[in-house]
């Protein structure tokens, strides 16, 4: 178990989680406007084909990203079109696209390359590039500058997002539309645009995220290499109840139980140190249960959760000690986990989550509702 | 807004009791408290108009959309259940026939796939093929017979019974998707069973058994056996999201969608670990028993060949489209799951339980998901095969719009996507550059141009919103 748990866990879960936070802070904009945004999948698929192609033509990276920015976004003017102009169902029009998109870039690429669904390799020196080749110099920090330009920008737009919707009036007016179309309406917020602007934010938003999955992390588009990623996202967002941190951590879940499942491929467990880990999430929880019943931290969620992660890790390691010999004594031989139980993780505990176990997710109150302005 | 502490529902303030089980309401509306009730009447369907003083109410949130709903669900108080006739009803046109409301059902998809393939053919046509020779191909190469017809109406099958699952679904307000985790499942639980009680040793090549059969049961039982299991494994898979939307008014949407990855996760670990023939490269178990395999229709119809995959299974789903036909406009349930898709405020006022009604239309959804099972694992491939599905479930989510959630609808595309689907394979062979991917593409389009121009009609059956 402690072989697991490195840095290099880390940045493989960081890698993996970059689409997914793009494509639910994506969401984000687009489901804080009111607008059911099922499409991610659809417009991640849409980023990652136009991101492959254009960067194979064009040969630099940062012109196929900003293809891909404009490709998400027409995808989105035309979603939001059908909900907001032609008030279609949301959710109908996500599944359209979601399909659609299956096929289109497919067919596409058959007639541009001559391939069944798949671009051509592009050279590595052609793709998104990793801090490491921006920054040199810094050889000896080699670990931390491994990580792709698009997940620190990822992690810009995390904070851009949490200033913007909290903290400036294009965000209040974002979040009023979402909540109460009719009130905002009433107060001269021009409510249509706005859901316009969050929809295609979101387009753009997940165009990054598609960018990113054929040109950052591999190198080349194939088809339907989303592979559900949207959906994941989607779920991230209600986990994260339409927060943009929270929804980042909620994506870092998702990564880092996608990296386990990919370390932990054909590798015996010890099911001692399962059972210690186990034990130490247990104490996690107790331990946040307890400071929030005493709600020591005057509201601060985060101090809060910080706290009961060095509490808990204290009392888990005074424990260990104390039971060391008990648990030598036990020779209970290594096993190997079946991935599937694995992979189920994130699924089951998003289920769990949405179910109200841990906290209800409330969702901006005209979600999925198009607006009539009243005549 | 007052709500009931024992049972959570909201009134209006001028009530003193609860409506349902007569406890004194407590005078604030508690918002946090009130769990998927309230979401559930709190919102009502758009287009009808609401009371204008919303917009000027001083704190607007937590009351905002309730009296609308209260309005709507006092305008007929227990209003006795009109039995609608067969169409879904059309308020406001009573004065056409029939004929002409099913030709007005029927005009409006028919438009819908026609403006879906001439936007197509221009995707076509810009690629560098022609679009008449690539419809010819796609359309044309499925009513040979027997090859076309055989295997188009074979395709079908699968898509006739996601495409009802996701219209019952759908009648009840709530979006399906995870049908496709729903015929995996079914078709594990069936294969197990095919194996289980149809007397299969599973063996190593070195001749070690590493799992018997429990029972060796007859055809005659073992068949009607399997196929229960197919119905109510999937119904079990497509229940759990209707419970916890019930129970905790989480959104079946997400619900489904994560049981679709944990369904194949769990499927593929007893695939793997438990039911493939050691040494087997692919990932599949054991062949079912042999007494379990549903004859092909080849045997009965002169002329058509037994190679030809379409079995007993087309039968039964020209059967489950009468049945839920039956089911859902001539039956109470039926008549109840309706009323709780079309106004669930409205459905609950006249005394139906929404929470019942949610979770008997996500199982009888997923048992007709599962019923793809047999199919696939007793008619054709006769054991489980991962990854047999080619995106059934999805595709179940177009058939069900195209054909308006109706079952003769859901036939009708069904047979149009099974003919593309069969197409898609010509197209492949014999065009320069497209490939059978159009036919993703096609399907996409036309869920488009159904949901942008029928919004009116499906936004009916899509009362119950994000909960």
């Amino acid at each position: 178990m402690r072989q697991l748990l490195t840095w290099s866990l880390f940045f493989s879960t960081v890698r993996l989680a970059t689409p997914l936070v793009l494509a639910a802070l994506g969401g984000l904009y687009s489901e804080r406007a009111g607008v059911i945004n099922i499409a991610l999948e659809g417009l991640l698929l849409a980023g990652a084909f136009t991101a492959a192609s254009v960067t194979f033509y064009a040969g630099s990276p940062w012109v196929g990203l900003i293809a891909a920015m404009a490709a998400g976004a027409l995808v989105a003017y035309i979603i939001a079109l059908a909900c907001i102009r032609f008030k279609a169902d949301q959710v109908v029009t996500g599944t359209g696209i979601n399909i659609l998109f299956l096929g289109l870039p497919a067919v596409l690429s058959g007639a541009l390359f001559l391939s069944s669904g798949a671009t051509p390799q592009i050279p590595k020196e052609h793709l998104l590039p990793e801090l490491s080749r921006l920054l040199p110099f810094m050889p000896a920090w080699r670990i931390f500058t491994d990580v792709s330009v698009i997940s620190l920008l990822a992690l810009v737009v995390v904070l851009a997002t949490r200033y913007v919707l909290y903290r400036t009036p294009f965000g209040l007016r974002l979040r009023s539309v979402g909540e109460n179309p009719e009130a905002a309406d009433a107060a001269g917020v021009k409510v249509n645009f706005l859901r316009y602007v969050g929809v295609i934010l979101s387009g753009a938003l997940a165009g990054i995220g598609g960018a990113y999955l054929s040109i950052g992390q591999s190198s080349l588009f194939t088809r339907n290499m989303s592979a559900g990623r949207g959906f994941i996202a989607l779920a991230a967002l209600i986990f994260g109840k339409w927060r943009p941190v929270q929804t980042m951590l909620a994506c870092l879940l998702f990564g880092f139980a996608d990296a386990v499942t990919i370390q932990l491929q054909g590798v015996p467990i010890s099911i001692v140190g399962l059972i210690q880990v186990g034990i130490g999430i247990v104490f996690l929880f107790v331990v946040w249960l307890i400071l929030h019943q005493l709600s020591l931290t005057k509201g601060s969620r985060l101090l809060e959760f910080l706290a009961a992660i060095v509490v808990s890790f204290v009392v888990w390691r005074v424990f260990l000690l104390a039971t060391r010999v008990y648990f030598e004594s036990l020779t209970i031989p290594p096993v190997e986990i079946p991935v599937q139980f694995i992979q189920m993780i994130p699924y089951l505990v998003t289920i769990i989550v949405l179910a109200g176990f841990i906290g209800q997710s409330r969702a901006p109150k005209a979600l999925g509702i198009p607006y009539q302005k009243e005549k | 807004m007052k709500s009931c502490p024992t049972c959570h529902r909201t009134f209006e303030d001028t009530l003193t009791y609860c409506l349902v089980d007569g406890a004194v309401l407590s005078a604030p509306f508690d918002q946090a408290k009130s769990g998927p009730d309230s979401s559930a009447t709190a919102v009502l369907p758009k287009g009808e108009p609401e009371p204008t003083l919303k917009a000027f109410s001083p704190e607007p949130p937590p009351i905002s959309t309730i009296p609308a709903a209260i309005n709507q669900a006092a305008g007929p108080p227990g209003e006795p259940p009109k039995s609608s006739p067969p169409p879904p009803p059309e308020p406001g046109q009573q004065s056409d026939t029939r004929i002409m409301s099913f030709f007005r059902e029927l005009l409006f998809p028919l438009l819908a796939v026609l403006a879906a393939f001439i936007a197509c053919g221009v995707v076509v046509f810009l690629i560098g093929d022609s679009p008449f020779q690539t419809y010819k191909l796609l359309i044309g190469s499925a009513f040979s017979w027997p090859d076309g017809i055989g295997y188009t109406l074979f395709n079908a099958t699968p898509l006739i019974f996601t495409g009802l699952a996701v219209a019952v679904a759908f009648r009840c307000g709530l979006l399906n998707i995870g049908a496709e985790g729903q015929l995996y499942v079914a078709a594990f639980v069936t294969g197990w069973v095919g194996i289980k009680l149809g007397g299969v040793f599973i063996k190593t090549p070195a001749g070690d058994i590493v799992s018997s059969p429990i029972a060796n049961l007859p055809a005659i039982v073992l068949i009607p056996v399997c196929c229960v299991a197919a119905i109510v494994a999937g119904a079990i898979w497509g229940g759990i999201p209707g419970l916890l939307k019930a129970k905790f008014g989480s959104h079946e949407v997400i619900n489904t969608i994560m049981l679709n990855f944990v369904g194949v996760a769990l499927v593929g670990y007893f695939t793997q670990y438990h039911f493939k023939v050691p040494g087997d490269a692919i990932m599949q178990t054991a062949e079912i028993g042999r007494q379990a395999n549903i004859p092909t229709l080849g045997r009965f119809i002169p002329g058509l060949p037994e190679r030809i995959p379409l079995n007993f299974a087309f039968i039964l789903a020209i059967l489950a489209c009468v049945l839920v036909y039956i089911f859902l406009w001539k039956t109470k349930w039926g008549y109840e799951i309706r009323a709780t898709g079309a106004n669930p405020s409205a459905a609950e006022y006249g005394g139906i339980s929404i929470r019942k009604q949610i979770i008997l239309a996500m199982s009888i959804s997923g048992g007709l998901a599962g019923m793809v099972a047999i199919n696939e694992v007793l008619g054709y491939r006769h054991r489980y095969y991962d990854g047999f599905s080619a995106n059934y479930g999805f595709v179940g989510i177009a058939v069900a719009l195209l054909g308006r959630n109706h079952p003769a609808g859901v036939f009708l595309a069904a047979i149009l996507f099974a003919v593309l689907l069969r197409g898609g394979i010509f197209v492949d062979a014999y065009t320069v550059h497209v490939s059978k991917d159009i036919v993703d593409m096609l399907q996409g389009i036309v869920i488009l141009f159904v949901a942008a121009g029928g919004s009116m009609v499906v936004k009916r059956f899509r009362a119950v919103k994000k909960a």
